[in-house]
């Protein structure tokens, strides 16, 4: 609907002192805080990889489109848009989600790691060498969704068993089938017992 | 996806306050932006209800209280969850994924819409999401619909597992609706059958919402599990699953619980399988006699038959695990 | 020699890193998005297209359909009505309008809001209600094979023989389902193009391109240097890239369209529903007196195109046997056209036959191993030619101890873990040994790295990998110092990554290429040569760690090339497939044993273990080889056990359009696999000894599966997927 509508603005009643869409809103939505209304479209800052991202955000924008189509970060992957292949998994305050399914105004305040949040500079994180190291991909569309649930995974400490990691990495479709090698990168990042990562 | 305004008000007063005709209420957004990308549902706005305070999972009097808004990966995790009600556990780690467990919340769990094909796709007629125009899964492709409860006008399924659970335990909801307090309903009566009208699926009232599931304690409780049969290992919803819970004592079923997800047009209760347990020895051979019944009063559209028989067969595995 | 040996993929650190970059991912300047409209009829005619409502959304630019669309070139277009060419419906999904706006989100929006009316017509939307419609391909096997095969006389050996076995098998229409959905950005420059599109063949993308709009090859660029997976359906120029152009010509600037994966189900083709018919006879000692294998396969309205599932090619060649007659007819059908799908023809067809093959050793209470071994083909039957190369009985008498074979009792439902009902069962790979022309080029740079560049495709089966691998023996480099670049129309063509070639196609131009590059630096370090090399010849001199080495003193690659004073030393290879290779038949072969365990109340299939052994000729890069074979393994997993695209009959729509409900394998639906390399060098293909690994090792699968099924609870299952529903008897 458009906001600036005046019958839909007074209809709102109470609401509309929340919903008033002006500079005023934009300049609320560049703060940390999180808006108190969101309309087409109006700036906002999102933090991606401990960095302040600029982005020109609608409510419907996805977190999964915002960061694809405005910025460069475009390790994190579209495979469905339908939260029916991990593809998209990124962090949000530390926890694996997916993007797709994540309305990009809803993450300000938050802190969102992407694949590319992953490795310092040069030095690759454990996960990421040892999928390297086993050949946990082949088309690499899945990887950074893979990587960026196994690294979630070693901290939710589901990892005793292989079929263990297998059940919780369930999430994430390779269609190469990369899958026994995904699971002996994560076997090797956690140890044995899989207690270590 | 539809252009729509997003507000974020405080509180579940703000939330209520600011409700208009129209809003629809975004949790963890799993199941409603799926159905907004599909233009299955297009509401011209959205509340967020992150700013809720509805998120706490605590014992009251014994009770399990479940804020709406708490998430799948919280109450399945949560010590006291898995060590007196742990069918609700259970029923949703085998729910989705683990991504998806981490954003869907309890209320939004509640309230997913069916998976049916023919709902999801705007391409096909469909009486749920349009109503009048046609039922075209009760001569279609309907393997994975409903043998119980549904009607000539919609066979669609309720997909999710934690209400399964929760039936079976005689959970009871907290509603909340814009000017007119809070009111407590049981989940059977929450739920709606399609009859003639499969675009109305729950008692829900203008702006009301689910604000907290509460869960009464028992034997029956904490001796309980999910049995969830389906086409893959993981991350695939039920054909046929079955929450059940036992309260044996002296080798005698004092109480006994079974619900089923994947077959009906809503969580489906079972009483009558229950009533034949009741008071019988928990053996085998009253398992076998009671699980016969499971499939009683099913309807097959077709493609779904194999669900009576896998029906009896997945609430007997159900009583034999819970057993022993 | 780093041929051979076990490295990381040399694109691995990209894609961990996220830094790889796939066709949507590329931003043109001042780039707009494109979203399709798809038919909700399976036939009849687009009446008229309400676009006012879409037209005056926020951001839209245009919106194309039959209309307004430009007229393409059609002639030789195998994919002539989802162009918006013209009126006519030939399957639900067709494409029929694409909505262009500044973002993605408005062109969403905008495409869900565009009105079609239709004058329905009836369809035939299954390939049942046709079958009095077969009729003989037109086009069958690209010409290489006859749609026909009749060698000695089936029928009589037939009627005469001590042991018969007749059945008809189903599979049912598959879609590949890459995790990367079909994408192409297009921008035009005057009459140059440029798409940036996921494709596994960017000479094919260019050739069609070029050809639908009218301008020179030249003047169209394809940029594809990595693929999200394709199994197929990324290897003919579908609609959506061309639409992406047209799109991009009608607003003038440049234009992305990414496929949603419901579209994934309608644009791309898919592995065609087969209805096909086995006949096998035998004396009672197991030897194979004759085989009659009849293919049916639904294929698209001939308007649309035609598509050919070839079925039972492999029955032609793989046992030993006097008699065998094979046939293939397609069923036209209100359906998109199929297309190849990883291991097409072999797939569905070895389902087939080496389903027959178990029940005729259950026939006969002979273990299925043991027959196989007992029609073992020293040549193919029907060719009569020999084998280039042929390692099968080995990878039968490996794969076999490896899994323990022996172990396996006969009767069904006789190896339990508790209640729970074990079986075990195998079936024999077999895919032929393909090659194309290609051509590389390889640069000396001043700075000591060569370049290696092709215009191949890596789709993830580690082409990036084994062209460096090549040209660093021979050139004498360590890997760090081989760039490899390909994904791109302007470097030297070769063909698509497509029927297992890849390898076996472009190896040899880069080792020819590496080797005239070689000779060159050769030439030049005698031009010049250091004094203590004397009177050396070309055959004292060696390369190694980057210096040509020569008796007693030593030119560095980067002395040579800068005291050139150019930018390289270049040599390039033009390489055609041997002829001596018509003389041969030759494939890749393999064994596949499988364990399964099956609930016994709720009939649920677990594949619990898994040994395939492979005879994938020399083997360039084991661990990206491996990958291939589990892949392989996996993707048949889906095959064997959960894919099925789902059409409503009435209104022939795709049902279970997404991944959620199209059921593809998950990580726990996969069991330990151990892959064996069987190298039997195919040397008469190429001189490298390779042959083709990426669809070997899913053909057998389902049938291994559903005979380890079989031997777990007696069921024989015919019709695939094998769910429980199946089971529940």
């Amino acid at each position: 609907m458009e906001t600036s509508n005046p019958t839909r603005r007074a209809v709102l009643g109470t609401a509309a002192a929340l919903t008033a869409f002006s500079t005023a809103a934009s300049r609320a939505a560049r703060s940390e805080q999180p808006p108190a209304s969101v309309s087409p479209p109006s700036q906002a800052l999102i933090r991606v990889n401990g960095k302040q991202l600029t982005l020109e955000l609608e409510p419907r924008t996805t977190l999964l489109d915002a960061l694809r189509e405005q910025t460069d970060l475009h390790g994190t992957k579209k495979g469905c848009d339908q939260g029916a292949c991990g593809a998209c998994t990124v962090h949000i305050d530390g926890k694996r989600v997916l993007s797709c399914l994540t309305l990009a105004v809803r993450c300000v305040g938050k802190e969102i790691t992407t694949i590319e949040g992953l490795a310092d500079g040069d030095t690759l994180h454990p996960m990421q060498a040892a999928f390297l190291a086993h050949d946990g991909m082949q088309c690499g569309y899945c990887t950074p969704g893979q990587i960026m649930s196994a690294v979630a995974l070693v901290k939710e400490g589901h990892t005793q068993s292989d079929a263990e990691i297998a059940e919780w990495m369930s999430g994430n479709i390779c269609r190469c089938g990369a899958y026994p090698n995904i699971v002996a990168a994560i076997r090797e990042v956690v140890g044995p017992d899989g207690k270590r990562g | 996806m539809q252009s729509f305004e997003l507000i974020r008000p405080r509180g579940i007063d703000g939330i209520l306050s600011d409700w208009h005709p129209g809003d629809a209420f975004i949790a963890g957004g799993t199941d409603l932006l799926q159905l907004m990308k599909n233009d299955v549902v297009a509401p011209e706005r959205l509340t967020d209800l992150d700013n809720s305070d509805l998120h706490a999972i605590s014992l009251v009097d014994g009770s399990l209280h479940l804020g709406a808004l708490a998430t799948m990966a919280e109450v399945a995790a949560h010590v006291d969850v898995k060590r007196e009600w742990p069918v609700i556990s259970q029923a949703l780690l085998l729910s989705a994924s683990p991504q998806v467990r981490n954003m869907g919340t309890v209320g939004g769990n509640l309230l997913q819409r069916t998976r049916c094909g023919y709902f999801r796709d705007v391409g096909f007629d469909c009486n749920k999401r349009r109503p009048g125009s046609g039922c075209p899964a009760l001569r279609g492709d309907n393997r994975e619909l409903a043998i119980f409860g549904g009607s000539s006008h919609c066979i669609a399924t309720h997909p999710s597992d934690l209400p399964v659970a929760l039936m079976a335990l005689d959970a009871q909801l907290d509603l909340a609706a814009p000017g007119s307090g809070t009111r407590r309903l049981p989940l059977a009566q929450f739920y709606r059958l399609p009859g003639d009208t499969p675009h109305i699926e729950t008692a829900l009232r203008p702006g009301e919402m689910i604000t907290n599931v509460v869960v009464p304690p028992g034997p029956h409780a904490r001796n309980s599990l999910y049995v969830k049969v389906r086409d893959r290992t993981s991350f695939a919803f039920a054909l046929v699953s079955a929450a059940v819970g036992l309260a044996v004592s002296d080798g005698v079923i004092r109480d006994a619980r079974i619900a089923l997800g994947g077959v009906g047009a809503m969580p489906w209760r079972l009483p009558h399988v229950e009533a034949a347990l009741r008071g019988q020895r928990a053996d085998t051979s009253v398992f076998e006699t009671a699980a016969a019944r499971a499939g009683d009063g099913a309807i097959s559209a077709g493609l779904n038959k194999f669900k009576i028989e896998l029906t009896r067969r997945t609430v007997l595995r159900a009583l034999r695990t819970v057993a022993a | 020699m780093i041929v051979g040996q076990s490295i990381e993929r040399l694109d691995g650190r990209l894609k961990v890193t996220g830094r790889a970059r796939y066709a949507a991912e590329f931003k043109p300047p001042n780039m707009a998005h494109a979203v399709l409209v798809q038919s909700t009829v399976a036939a009849g005619t687009v009446a008229g297209i309400d676009t006012t409502a879409a037209k005056a959304m926020p951001g839209v630019l245009q919106i194309m359909t039959s209309a307004n669309a430009e007229k393409l070139n059609l002639k030789g277009a195998s994919v002539l009505q989802p162009l918006l060419q013209g009126n006519e419906i030939f399957h639900n999904g067709q494409h029929v309008a694409i909505v262009i706006a500044t973002t993605l989100q408005q062109a969403q929006a905008a495409a869900a809001r565009v009105r079609v009316r239709y004058n329905p017509a009836e369809a035939v939307t299954m390939m049942e209600a046709a079958l009095n419609q077969a009729s003989v391909p037109r086009n069958f096997s690209n010409g290489r094979a006859e749609p026909d095969s009749r060698t000695g006389d089936p029928d009589a050996a037939m009627t005469s023989a001590a042991v018969r076995v007749e059945a008809t098998y189903t599979t049912p229409i598959e879609h590949h389902n890459p995790m990367e959905p079909h994408a192409t950005i297009a921008s035009w420059d005057g009459d140059r193009l440029t798409v940036w599109t996921a494709t596994q063949g960017i000479s094919g993308a260019q050739l069609t391109l070029a050809s639908l709009f009218g301008v020179p090859k030249e003047n169209v660029t394809v940029i594809c240097p990595f693929v999200g997976g394709g199994f197929g359906c990324k290897g003919t120029n579908w609609p959506p890239a061309t639409l992406t152009a047209m799109a991009a010509r009608e607003v003038n600037r440049p234009v992305k369209l990414e496929v949603t994966r419901q579209q994934m189900f309608t644009s791309n083709g898919y592995r065609a529903r087969t209805i096909q018919k086995l006949k096998l006879a035998a004396n009672k000692d197991g030897k194979l007196l004759a085989i009659q294998h009849d293919g049916l396969a639904q294929t698209s309205m001939p308007e649309v195109g035609e598509f050919a599932e070839a079925v039972g090619l492999a029955s032609r060649m793989l046992y030993a046997c006097p008699n065998i007659g094979t046939s293939h007819r397609v069923v036209a059908i209100n359906q998109g056209l199929p297309t190849y799908m990883r291991a097409p023809g072999e797939a569905s067809g070895m389902f087939a036959l080496e389903s027959a093959m178990d029940e005729l050793a259950v026939r006969l209470a002979i273990d299925p191993l043991k027959l196989r071994l007992a029609n073992y083909a020293n040549a193919d039957a029907t060719s009569g030619k020999p084998f280039s190369s042929k390692g099968l009985r080995e990878c039968y008498e490996k794969g076999a101890a490896a899994f323990g074979w022996q172990r396996r009792t006969q009767a069904p439902g006789s190896m339990r873990d508790g209640r729970v009902l074990i079986g075990v069962g195998m079936a024999t790979a077999t895919y032929p040994t393909n090659r194309s022309p290609a051509s590389a080029q390889i640069r000396m740079m001043p700075d000591g790295t060569a370049v290696v560049r092709s215009g191949t495709q890596d789709i993830g089966t580690g082409t990036y990998t084994t062209m460096a691998q090549i040209a660093a023996d021979v050139l004498g480099l360590p890997l760090e110092r081989v760039r490899v670049e390909l994904g791109d129309s302007r470097l030297p063509p070769a063909p698509g990554s497509g029927g297992s070639m890849t390898t076996a196609s472009v190896l040899p131009a880069v080792q020819s290429a590496a080797i005239q590059l070689r000779d060159k630096l050769f030439v030049l370090a005698l031009a010049r040569p250091p004094a203590a090399w004397g009177t050396a010849a070309k055959s004292d001199l060696r390369l190694e760690n980057g210096v040509v080495q020569g008796p007693g003193a030593q030119v560095s690659f980067i002395d040579l090339v800068t005291r050139e004073a150019v930018s390289f030393v270049e040599a390039a290879a033009d390489v055609n497939p041997d002829a001596a290779s018509k003389d041969h038949s030759s494939h890749a072969f393999g064994a596949q044993f499988a364990e399964v365990r099956v609930d016994p109340d709720l009939r649920t299939v677990k594949v619990s273990r898994w040994v395939g052994a492979f005879d994938c000729g020399r083997v360039i890069s084991p661990k990206t080889a491996r990958s291939q074979l589990i892949g392989g393994i996996v993707f048949g997993i889906g095959m064997a056990l959960m894919e099925e695209t789902r059409v409503d009959a009435e209104t022939g729509r795709t049902v279970n359009a997404n991944i959620a409900d199209y059921l593809v394998p998950v990580n726990a639906d996969v069991p330990e696999i151990e892959t064996i390399f069987v190298e039997a060098p195919d040397l008469v293909t190429t001189g490298l000894g390779v042959k083709g690994i990426g669809e070997l090792p899913m053909v057998g699968v389902a049938a291994a599966i559903a005979n380890a099924v079989w031997h777990a609870t007696g069921v024989r299952i015919r019709d695939l997927p094998i769910r429980l529903d199946k089971l529940l008897v």
